[in-house]
């Protein structure tokens, strides 16, 4: 088809021009709600652009006017055709107390295959620790856990002074920063189909359970959990949900028994990663605090039975919370 | 959906259009991330120069902590969800992130594919992230390809400007309306292109590349169809593809 170009550009160019300036309105102020009349005027403004596309690409091409048209489609088109709903304006309080429990809850089964590779690590770390003593100076990360459990309780229950001081909130910040990287990266590591999540969090159950075993043969599991319970508590199960967002990421990649394509399930698990991910965030933030300003102080200056009570309560109630908060808004829904 | 052959992702429309997105490769997106990363290092130096003018050296350096970890992970999140997919490298470089079907970019597809850096950082300068775009047929990283994202080159044409073509001049050629007639059948779609972009661009070229152009135009034009001498005599090679280019574009009836 041959067209007269002068007479199209005449005739087109305003509709061209006044659905340039409501995308760029919309970019300007995207929450920004249309009125009907607006909807359906920008509607039309789309299908006139899509129409002059396609009567351009019939002639002799004019490269220009298709590129700046094709540009104006693109841009409408993601506007008209989403189909997505637009979620409201984020209340953070209802986002913790209610959607990060509720998303939890609808994704169970990577919450327990989590658990089950790191109770698996700590088994193999355990009994790897008990065969063979030596391995201890392989497995453990650092110094500290590679001495002699009951010589350390020793130094740390004898200590005059607070090795502390000055340094509480800067080891705070070490700590939330460097256990919401671990939680990140254990969720990341689901794109390599789940091998690298379980990877990750098989290595820290053996190392937990490594220490564990550690400590409960010399004689020092009440030192042990009054060190570990505090902060372990709530730092652990944010770990394990950074694995239970890596596995909803593999089963996305892999979509057993899924008719859906691998690009619509992991579309439709996004909001739940950010969710699990932001929620763990969150918890490392407290784990940190009590990490910092509770568990490094040990019996006199604490009584081990005060800080064994406090992080029994603390796992109580994350399990409560994980278990029951939100429901009666998810009942509403249903 | 399909891909063409070049880096260019083509959308197929439910009404039938079909469009194009320029995609970004791999040395644009590197250099948008180095610009990136000058960002997140300016900014965490300003707030640990504004902490040093505190006191207390303890508080200082957690808070900086802190700040520098939410900074580098926000960095990406907060620009990419209010800027629509762009950061400061890919505003300097023309980029944006965009949804894969060209739909409106979600804030858990800008979390997941922030967050999966860490990935495609490893073990360092990008190698996996790196390597999965140049391997991956939409140049996308491990992030984008778990967030249903990719990379284009932003498009922003301005209108073109046609109002110094087809001016409504005297067009000598036209009063031969079967010459005219056998000249749009002897055209080929591509050389009337060509001409069209010829005019359209003249102002942009060499005087000397200028006739050069419109003298080797002319004699291609005139090599398929020739028109009376009256018709063409005192006609410069410009003007002549000119009137051709009308002839080629133009109704005579007027009628689009």
């Amino acid at each position: 088809m041959i067209i007269d170009l002068t007479r199209f550009l005449a005739e087109e160019r305003k509709h061209w021009s006044q659905l340039e300036a409501t995308l760029d309105r919309i970019d300007r102020n995207p929450d920004q709600r249309m009125e009907l009349a607006e909807l359906l005027k920008f509607h039309e403004l789309y299908e006139r652009a899509s129409a002059d596309l396609a009567k351009i690409e019939t002639f002799s091409s004019e490269p220009e006017i298709r590129r700046y048209l094709e540009g104006l489609v693109a841009r409408a088109y993601g506007e008209i055709h989403e189909t997505r709903e637009k979620h409201p304006r984020l209340n953070p309080w209802r986002w913790f107390v209610a959607t990060f429990p509720q998303t939890f809850r609808r994704h169970l089964g990577p919450f327990w295959l989590s658990l089950a590779v790191t109770i698996a690590g700590c088994v193999f770390g355990g009994v790897a620790i008990r065969i063979d003593p030596e391995a201890k100076q392989v497995i453990m990360p650092f110094q500290g856990l590679k001495d002699d459990p009951s010589q350390r309780v020793r130094r740390e229950e004898s200590a005059k002074e607070d090795k502390l001081a000055g340094q509480k909130s800067t080891f705070a910040a070490q700590l939330m920063t460097h256990n919401t990287q671990v939680a990140i990266f254990t969720m990341a590591l689901g794109i390599t189909w789940g091998a690298g999540t379980t990877i990750t969090l098989f290595y820290n159950g053996v190392i937990l359970g490594a220490v564990a075993v550690d400590y409960v043969y010399a004689g020092q599991a009440r030192f042990l959990l009054g060190w570990l319970l505090p902060h372990g508590a709530i730092e652990i199960p944010a770990i394990l949900l950074g694995g239970q967002a890596g596995f909803l990421l593999a089963s996305a990649l892999i979509g057993w028994g899924s008719r859906k394509t691998r690009r619509q399930r992991l579309r439709e698990i996004a909001p739940d990663l950010t969710t699990i991910i932001f929620g763990a965030g969150v918890l490392l933030i407290w784990a940190g605090i009590v990490e910092s300003f509770l568990s490094q102080y040990h019996q006199p200056v604490i009584p081990y039975a005060l800080k064994i009570a406090f992080g029994a309560a603390e796992l109580v109630a994350l399990t409560l919370f994980l278990a029951r908060s939100g429901t009666a808004s998810e009942k509403r829904a249903n | 959906m399909r891909y063409a052959r070049t880096n260019t992702l083509l959308l197929r429309t439910p009404e039938g259009i079909v469009f194009s997105l320029p995609l970004a490769g791999p040395v644009s997106r590197f250099l948008a991330w180095g610009i990136d990363v000058g960002c997140i290092i300016t900014a965490s130096s300003v707030v640990e120069q504004i902490l040093g003018l505190f006191g207390n050296a303890g508080f200082a350096r957690a808070t900086y902590i802190i700040a520098y970890f939410l900074i580098s992970i926000g960095y990406g999140i907060t620009l990419e969800w209010f800027w629509r997919g762009q950061t400061v490298g890919k505003r300097v470089l023309k980029l944006r992130v965009m949804d894969e079907h060209a739909l409106r970019l979600e804030f858990g597809q800008v979390v997941v594919r922030n967050l999966l850096r860490f990935v495609d950082l490893l073990p360092g300068l990008y190698l996996v992230g790196g390597t999965a775009c140049v391997l991956s047929r939409r140049f996308q990283r491990l992030g984008d390809l778990a967030a249903n994202t990719i990379v284009v080159r932003n498009q922003e044409v301005p209108q073109p400007n046609l109002e110094q073509l087809l001016g409504g001049k005297f067009n000598s050629l036209l009063e031969y309306r079967h010459l005219a007639a056998r000249l749009r059948q002897r055209t080929s779609p591509q050389a009337a292109a060509v001409a069209l972009e010829a005019l359209l661009r003249r102002d942009e070229l060499e005087p000397q590349a200028r006739l050069q152009l419109f003298a080797g135009l002319a004699d291609h034009f005139r090599s398929l169809v020739e028109f009376p001498l009256e018709a063409i005599e005192q006609l410069s090679d410009e003007q002549y593809v000119r009137n051709v280019v009308e002839i080629l574009y133009r109704r005579t009836d007027g009628s689009a």
